[in-house]
């Protein structure tokens, strides 16, 4: 389950690098909004890669409560250990 | 950060974009002259952003139906039809939607936005999901959150997209409302409609279409998509607005189900505010027949649109992908898009300025609404403004 986890984290991880320079460290406490200036239309983007990346359905509903990188692979590992 | 510090913010990050000698946004309209033509400050201004596809704001059967409306009827209803009841206007004119669309049932609402809002949120609940277009109008996406039920969305007008979506959701796609748009109204295009059918067939989901920009002018008596398609059948529920090519203001829901009616005892948008004036309706049940009739509206309303397209494209503007009475340029930056803005303005050109978030991908637009009530010659007058301004946008 943990390395489930860390497995998403690495790919979100990745995911986000397209925001960032490359020298930019990402990690799991980086605010997604105020560090990566991912402003809400990038953030329903991203989200439509994730779905397809891990294969699942993530409602924008719950996207209120992600602020940080932590938050949202959380977020994807609780949707993808539901399924 | 208070309250007031977020408005300050962004008052700030509006005026590090745009001038201060011109209002961008809500430009003062200081006198009205026609369903094209006004004053702003002291210049004389062809309208090119207004929604008035068919141009009958000015349209004498509307005029003369909604003076006597307020004349028999008085201002305004005051209130919720649930609580202080129907006006017969407002009854016929739900009738009239019902039979142009050969439906069981229609419900008119204040606008097309709270149309979008009641029809979402009274069919969708938690526990339900909602599927939308990525490029959909933000009454949809109101509608949606108002909804409480799961919103997910799909890339704009990929049907590969939206069926993998279907998919994902397994059990689920049947208590999907999948929501499209009949002219989205950034970019002009159209909704693969005929796919979308097919799709919401296959997975057992609901389907609602939004109208508003594609009523009056697609189909042959300007049902809007449905009727360009050949698909009013196949499409669950089907909203739209008077606000555009009827020159009033009000919105409405058509549906070939019956429980559509139900709506008006659990919709809030409905239940808890006034209905339209009179006046409004009057006008609406008249721009409606010339609507319905009005063939030669349409034609004339096409070939303004292929005029202006095909002279914007020749120019090389970056354009949306078809023809239609939304015209949008792209331009590559928002400085971009509000030099185009000020300078067609300084022609006496009064279009939309789209800037992010608003327009779909971060691009920055400059919208022209084409109308039936548009000559020839002010399409070519707009020609020649944006050839003049190509040189000087482009530098
Ligand atoms: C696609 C779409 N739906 C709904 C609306 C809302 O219509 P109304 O102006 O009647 O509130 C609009 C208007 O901008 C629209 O573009």
């Amino acid at each position: 389950m943990a390395s489930d986890y860390t497995d998403v984290l690495q790919k979100l991880c990745h995911h986000l690098k397209q925001f960032t320079g490359p020298d930019v460290e990402i990690t799991p406490d980086t605010d997604l909004i105020n560090q990566l200036a991912i402003d809400s239309v990038k953030l329903l983007n991203l989200i439509m890669e994730i779905e397809d990346e891990f294969d699942i359905s993530v409602p924008i509903n719950a996207l209120a409560d992600v602020q940080t990188v932590h938050e949202l692979a959380t977020l994807i590992h609780q949707i993808r250990t539901a399924k | 950060m208070s309250l007031l510090d977020k408005l300050d913010a962004v008052a700030a990050a509006r005026k590090a974009l745009l001038p201060e000698d011109v209002e961008v946004f809500g430009t003062p309209i200081d006198a009205v002259y026609s369903s094209t033509e006004a004053k702003i400050g002291e210049r004389r201004i062809l309208f090119l952003g207004t929604n008035n596809y068919l141009g009958l704001t000015f349209a004498p059967e509307c005029l003369q139906a909604a003076h006597a409306a307020i004349d028999s009827e008085g201002t305004g209803t005051t209130g919720s039809r649930m609580a202080n009841g129907s006006y017969s206007g407002h009854r016929a004119l739900e009738q009239e939607f019902a039979d142009f669309y050969q439906c069981h049932s229609c419900i008119v609402f204040t606008t097309g936005y709270q149309a979008n809002l009641a029809t979402i949120s009274g069919l969708a609940g938690a526990g339900d999901v909602v599927l939308i277009d990525g490029d959909s109008h933000a009454s949809i996406y109101d509608g949606c959150r108002l909804s409480g039920a799961e919103i997910i969305r799909f890339r704009h007008n990929d049907m590969v997209d939206l069926e993998k979506r279907l998919r994902r959701l397994g059990d689920r796609s049947r208590s999907t409302l999948i929501i499209v748009e009949g002219i989205y109204s950034m970019l002009g295009d159209r909704a693969p409609l005929a796919d979308v059918v097919k799709l919401k067939d296959t997975y057992g989901s609901t389907l609602l279409l939004d109208e508003a920009h594609s009523l009056g002018v697609l189909g042959k008596t300007g049902q809007g998509l449905v009727e360009e398609t050949g698909l009013v059948g196949e499409v669950d529920f089907i909203t739209g607005t008077f606000s555009k090519s009827l020159g009033g203001i009000g919105g409405y829901c058509v549906s070939k189900h019956p429980q559509l009616d139900q709506l008006r005892y659990v919709s809030r948008p409905y239940i808890f505010t006034a209905s339209p004036t009179p006046a409004t309706i009057a006008s609406t049940r008249a721009a409606l027949r010339l609507l319905r009739g009005g063939t030669g509206l349409r034609r004339q309303l096409w070939q303004n649109v292929h005029k202006l397209y095909s002279r914007l494209d020749k120019l090389g503007y970056r354009l949306g992908p078809e023809p239609s009475p939304v015209i949008a340029t792209i331009l590559d930056t928002p400085q971009q898009a509000l030099a185009l803005w000020r300078g067609l303005l300084e022609h006496g050109i009064y279009v939309n300025l789209v800037v992010p978030p608003a327009a779909p991908e971060g691009n920055s637009l400059v919208r022209c609404s084409v109308s039936a009530a548009h000559s020839s010659e002010q399409m070519d007058y707009v020609g020649n403004a944006f050839s003049e301004l190509r040189k000087t946008i482009f530098q």
